[in-house]
């Protein structure tokens, strides 16, 4: 039987003493594009990076298609099917953007270690494929080393999507882009969640974006999940209000 | 086109040596000149005042001695190729030099590989011209083999010293100068006995835990092959330590300038060393050696100076001789020559290729704030060989 | 008892002048990122600088003064060397820097040289300390004592310094970030000359005040500095503390390794440290860093990326040139070529792990060396032919690859580099002084070919088909997915791991190819010199690698050829001077600044571009 895509509990983690991420447990299913929010500090990235393997929690257990994750390493996390983007975008900066889509398709076809192959040659049309999902097959050839933020994000997410991931983790994948990209961007990602019927997560900064696009949205505070519902129920939510969203809130 | 500068100046380079050749006989010269100038720029010295003597009675065979020196570097395989370069582009003779023993070995393989001659000035391994002797390499400096005997023999004679401890660089010298003065004292006193070992790494010796390890072994006499900065430290933890105090201590080369001038007043004193009396020689020839290389080089000579002055002597008694610079011809002719020196005759052996240069031994004290040797005896290389029999034994076919 | 009681009084007085040098050495690197490898020509300065304002003189006045001023001397010309050679460096990758401070060592070695002469000096005592005093039933002299006064005094003294100035507290924080410093709006030019000057002062402070104990010699500066770093490196880098605290542990276990195991004094040293590095891999109190490969200032060299090669056509005139060059039947000629083909092919094999890998290793003639210690010791022993060995040779430096990888992928920047140093001073230390087997200097001699290349020729034309075949292949595997994976963790290796890329499986992977090649250049070079000696495996020869690769430059796939090649050609020619390190010095100092792209850096930029410019407009 298929249960949760991904299923987290009582995850914590502390630095130092303070206590970045504090027993937090939740769950997303396949077809959801869930928005994880909170203000600078509230302990967003920490928990991408507990979930994708970057770092390992202090207690809990993070589950992805039933399977344990905790203690595993990134790559091996990668492997049961999970996408990730960086909030500071993390690309292959000495190769073209269509390169950089090129390795993480060759590595999940499992031909990284062929010492003689062409690499110009592997899958080409795959990886044109991922950039005109992404819309940034006009720059296919341009070092990534160069590329404008916002292009980066898009390459992120098209690396991301190269080995059909049933989980992607998005943290902050608009950022650096015009209000009208991220609504294109955003609209790809939904898109892309109901086709394809997989689950991402996501952070973001831009309300907008959120409510827009989000089916459920999770407010992390402090460390701590506040609250966690529909896009209607979380905007009417008065601690949200209190704590998070304050006066600026629209 | 971007290689072509490089290999414009390439083979310009390459090319050009040998169209400037002038007519002399040329003498390929290797030394560590930046390794350990202390040492080889004497060396340097007293083979440049040989060749300007030599030139200017007339020079070998009506042609004039042109000596051309190069650095190695302190690497082998830098003075293999120096060699070849030598031999290749500067079309010399024959090649001679270096200190160190690792190079001399070095050179001295490529001499019997290449069928090229090799006159070892002053390296001291035993194995150059015994385990590892071939017919193209001949050794003028007594080896550690010869120095070491010539001090045991005086040690022997120190009847109540029946204690000793060792202490040497480790590394190949130093091993060979200690089993060297083992057997040797054992041969001749059996009754001694050897309570320990000290072995410092090269020029980075730890000299008060060194002292203090040998104090421990509480010997009656004490063996020393460190040099250079070691020596110095040696000599300095040893005072402060009193480790001398009422003990023999036997100095292999120690007595050389290029030793104990620098450690001035705080010379050892009563040593038992090998080493180089300059001061002290009557023999005339070598006081004219003296005074011309003092008026010269504006400084007092060292054991360098002396045996690089002796090998560009040995060089115009073999061309004398052979009356050729083919190869095989000086080869013949460097078996059983003889060359007069300012420190004697010397014999090179046809059997081990070893000449019979001999060494002076005295004890050290301190005159005018220098150390000097006193009491010393110049003792013939030739006494101090294993017999012919042992000595076929230690050259291979 | 007593014995222990006063060995260890010798290790404390031998680790106060280790701690001096060293700890100046740390306070650079912590502040600059600078690894400064002309530290050890810095105590060498501080002795005879010292040697020279004390002389004869009786005076604790003149004495003690004489040290402090020596220090401050060696200092100033610390500041010199900065101001107008590091402070250009601060942008470019940190071995360029390394590179730099390698010039300078040739620089002071010579200049050292002519004012000084080569006679050793014998060093200055201490007025009032030239005996000794009776304690725990031995002597131990007087100044042994002081010495170990000292450098507690100088460790107060420089904490105080850090930790009650404002200076001290900017020096802290840039230890701490860098960014930080330059976002507070501190003129980091000064604060950078400040400490420069403040570790050179230590230095030479160090060299000054071992006066007493030794004196002043041209050997002493790459005489300290494995030891220095290896203090620095274990007691953490950029840690005082951890300096003082190791400067104590390895000259304990000098100091008690002479009384139980007296032939073992290199071999203890290294084997500490990379046994403290295997387990501690940021030494004792340094702290963990997260070491992402910053891209370089300027855009690597794309013909790596396995587009069409513009230099296909240059291969293959330098393949043409180098067949035709035994028809001169210049023997010379003929040697000199192939020891630059194989230096070259060296060079080749540490870019590998250096340009597409990100991974400097400071100690790649372990490899080099190793290939070649390993045809020497089966010909010596097995008499085998050169056709196994030129199989079984590679074979055994793969295998120490794969050891030593294992360790060192875990760690990247300056402490992959340290540790790869660590083991390549191990093998060396080992093969230096097993004398037993290896020979030790003495080396291992008549190692010639065997079969057909017994003839020089064909030997010539085997190392050229064999070096060809090899580049080809490394070309092959860095355009190769595998190739772009290890640039991959190069560039990103959070991107990497979240792409399911297992970042230290494949630089393991390169690091062994990489050894299992440098084991074949070794294996061809032991073969064209018929000997092989410990110095092909020293600091040196490692350094000889990195010096080609930036000569040539880093970035390029061709830099290692053409680097090996000018280097060797270089080396060859101007040894004949007697200045020669003085001019090397100057010419690599030079280089550094004006090119830091090396020679093929300033072809690409200019020639190149100016001929696909012509090609296309036709």
């Amino acid at each position: 039987m298929m249960g949760e895509l991904l299923e987290v509990k009582h995850l914590s983690k502390s630095f130092a003493g303070i206590q970045a991420v504090n027993d937090i447990s939740f769950s997303i299913n396949r077809g959801e594009l869930v928005s994880l929010i909170g203000p600078n500090g509230a302990g967003k990235s920490t928990c991408f990076n507990m979930l994708n393997g970057q770092i390992k929690p202090d207690k809990g257990s993070v589950r992805i298609n039933g399977r344990e994750t905790v203690g595993m390493s990134p790559d091996k996390i990668w492997k049961l099917g999970v996408g990730r983007t960086f909030q500071i975008t993390a690309t292959f900066y000495s190769m073209t953007v269509l390169e950089n889509v090129r390795i993480a398709l060759i590595n999940d076809a499992q031909k990284l270690y062929s010492f003689f192959a062409r690499t110009e040659k592997l899958y080409h049309e795959e990886a044109m494929n991922l950039l005109e999902q992404v819309g940034i097959v006009d720059q296919r050839d341009r070092l990534c080393g160069i590329l404008a933020y916002g292009d980066l994000k898009r390459v992120e997410l098209a690396v991301a999507l190269a080995n059909n991931p049933g989980l992607l983790l998005m943290d902050e994948p608009t950022a650096g882009m015009s209000p009208k990209e991220r609504v294109a961007l955003m609209a790809l990602t939904h898109e892309i969640v109901k086709t394809k019927n997989i689950a991402a997560l996501f952070t973001e900064h831009d309300m907008d974006v959120v409510f827009n696009h989000a089916s459920r949205i999770m407010v992390l505070a402090r460390g701590s999940l506040i609250a966690s519902g529909m896009p209607d129920e979380i905007k009417n939510n008065q601690m949200v209000q209190e704590i998070y969203l304050g006066a600026s809130f629209t | 086109m971007r290689f072509k500068p490089l290999l414009t100046l390439f083979l310009i380079v390459s090319f050009a040596g040998p169209l400037f050749a002038a007519d002399t006989i040329k003498i390929g010269d290797i030394n560590s000149y930046k390794n350990l100038p202390a040492h080889t720029i004497p060396y340097r010295n007293g083979a440049t005042l040989a060749i300007e003597k030599i030139n200017a009675s007339g020079g070998v065979l009506g042609k004039q001695l042109e000596l051309i020196s190069r650095d190695d570097q302190g690497k082998p395989a830098e003075a293999i190729k120096i060699a070849e370069d030598l031999f290749s582009r500067e079309e010399v003779s024959l090649i001679s030099g270096t200190l160190f023993s690792h190079i001399g070995i070095a050179l001295g393989s490529y001499a019997a590989k290449n069928k090229k001659l090799y006159i070892a000035a002053e390296p001291l391994a035993d194995a150059l011209v015994w385990a590892k002797g071939n017919r193209y390499t001949f050794r003028l400096r007594p080896s550690t083999y010869m120095q070491a005997a010539m001090l045991a023999e005086e040690a022997a004679k120190k009847k109540d010293v029946k204690t000793w401890a060792t202490i040497a660089p480790n590394y190949a010298y130093g091993k060979d100068a200690v089993s060297a003065f083992k057997n040797a004292l054992k041969k001749l006193r059996p009754d001694v006995e050897f309570v320990g070992e000290q072995w410092p790494a090269l020029f980075k010796i730890n000299a008060g835990a060194e002292t203090q390890a040998l104090l421990q072994m509480k010997p009656q006499g004490i063996y020393n092959v460190t040099f250079g900065s070691d020596l110095a430290k040696f000599v300095r933890e040893g005072t402060l330590r009193n480790l001398f105090k009422d003990r023999l201590v036997v100095g292999l080369l120690t007595g050389e300038p290029e030793y104990i001038d620098p450690l001035k007043d705080e010379a050892p004193e009563g040593w038992l060393v090998t080493g180089y009396p300059w001061y002290d020689i009557k023999d005339s020839t070598h006081q004219e050696f003296v005074a011309s290389y003092r008026k010269k080089f504006n400084e007092t000579p060292k054991i360098g100076s002396i045996v690089g002055y002796n090998t560009m002597m040995t060089i115009e008694a073999l061309l004398k001789k052979a009356q050729s610079t083919d190869t095989e011809k000086m080869v013949e002719a460097m078996k059983g020559l003889d060359v007069n020196t300012p420190t004697g005759p010397v014999h090179y052996r046809a059997i081990d290729h070893q000449s019979t240069m001999g060494a002076y031994v005295g004890w050290t004290t301190v005159k005018n704030g220098t150390g000097i040797m006193v009491d010393w005896k110049y003792l013939d290389g030739k006494n101090y060989l294993p017999t012919d029999a042992e000595v076929r034994k230690l050259r291979p076919n | 008892m007593s014995i222990y009681a006063v060995q260890f009084l010798i290790g404390l007085s031998d680790a106060s002048v280790l701690f001096l040098t060293a700890s100046g050495l740390s306070i650079i690197f912590g502040v600059s990122r600078i690894v400064n490898f002309s530290h050890g020509s810095f105590y060498m300065l501080g002795a005879y600088i010292g040697y020279s304002l004390i002389g004869d003189s009786d005076n604790p006045l003149i004495f003690w003064g004489g040290l402090f001023l020596a220090a401050v001397v060696t200092g100033l010309v610390g500041v010199l060397v900065e101001i107008v050679l590091l402070r250009r460096l601060y942008h470019v990758p940190e071995l360029f820097q390394l590179i730099a401070t390698f010039g300078v060592i040739l620089v002071i070695q010579d200049l050292t040289f002519m004012i000084w002469g080569a006679e050793d000096l014998l060093g200055p005592r201490a007025p009032g300390l030239t005996g000794s005093i009776e304690l725990l039933g031995a002597l131990v002299p007087s100044y042994d004592i002081a010495l170990i006064v000292l450098s507690p005094l100088v460790l107060v003294g420089i904490w105080l310094l850090f930790y009650k100035t404002r200076w001290g507290a900017l020096v802290r924080a840039a230890t701490e970030d860098r960014e930080m410093v330059a976002a507070l709006g501190v003129n980091q030019n000064l604060l950078f000359t400040g400490v420069f000057f403040l570790g050179c002062f230590l230095a030479g402070l160090g060299g000054a005040a071992q006066l007493p104990k030794g004196g002043a010699n041209l050997l002493m500066d790459f005489g300290i500095i494995a030891e220095v770093f290896v203090v620095v490196v274990v007691g953490g880098m950029g840690s005082i503390w951890g300096a003082y605290i190791a400067a104590i542990i390895i000259s304990e276990l000098n100091a008690f390794g002479i009384l139980f195991l007296p032939e073992s004094s290199l071999v203890m040293m290294f084997l500490a440290m990379a046994v403290i590095l295997i387990a501690r891999p940021w030494g004792l109190f340094g702290k963990s860093e997260s070491m992402e490969h910053k891209p370089p200032s300027e855009r690597e060299d794309l013909t790596i990326s396995g587009r069409k090669l513009p230099w296909n056509w240059g291969w293959l005139l330098l393949i043409a040139v180098l067949l035709v060059i035994p028809w001169f039947q210049i023997d010379f000629v003929m040697t000199l070529v192939i020891e630059m083909v194989l230096l070259s092919f060296f060079a080749a094999t540490l870019h590998f792990i250096m340009g597409p890998g990100g991974m400097v290793s400071f100690g790649h003639a372990l490899f080099f060396g190793g290939g070649s210690y390993a045809v020497a010791l089966f010909v010596n022993y097995l008499q085998l032919p050169m056709s196994v060995l030129l199989i079984a040779g590679p074979a055994v430096t793969m295998v120490f690859a794969l050891l030593v990888g294992w360790f060192c992928v875990r760690l990247s920047g300056v402490y992959f580099a340290m540790l790869t140093l660590a083991f390549a001073q191990l093998a060396w230390s080992v093969v230096f002084q097993w004398d037993s087997v290896t020979g030790g200097d003495d080396g291992i001699i008549g190692v010639w070919p065997t079969g057909p290349a017994e003839d020089k020729i064909v030997f010539y034309y085997l190392v050229i088909t064999l070096t060809s075949l090899s580049l080809y292949v490394i070309r092959r595997v860095i355009s190769s997915p595998f190739g772009f994976a290890l640039r991959a963790c190069r560039d990103s290796s959070l991107r990497s791991r979240a792409i399911g890329i297992d970042v230290r499986k494949i630089q393991w992977i390169a690091f062994t190819i990489s050894g299992f090649m440098a084991g074949l250049a070794g294996s061809l070079y032991v073969y064209s010199k018929g000997s092989i000696f410990p110095t092909e495996m020293a600091i040196p020869r490692s350094f000889d690698a990195l010096i080609m690769l930036l000569l040539g430059g880093v970035q390029s796939p061709v830099g290692p050829i053409i680097g090996g090649s000018v280097y060797t050609f270089l080396i060859d020619y101007i040894t004949r001077f007697d200045y020669w390190r003085l001019l090397l010095g100057i010419m690599i100092m030079l280089l550094i600044v004006l090119f830091p792209r090396g020679i093929s850096g300033i072809f690409s930029s200019g020639i190149i571009q100016r001929i696909k410019l012509l090609g296309q407009s036709e």
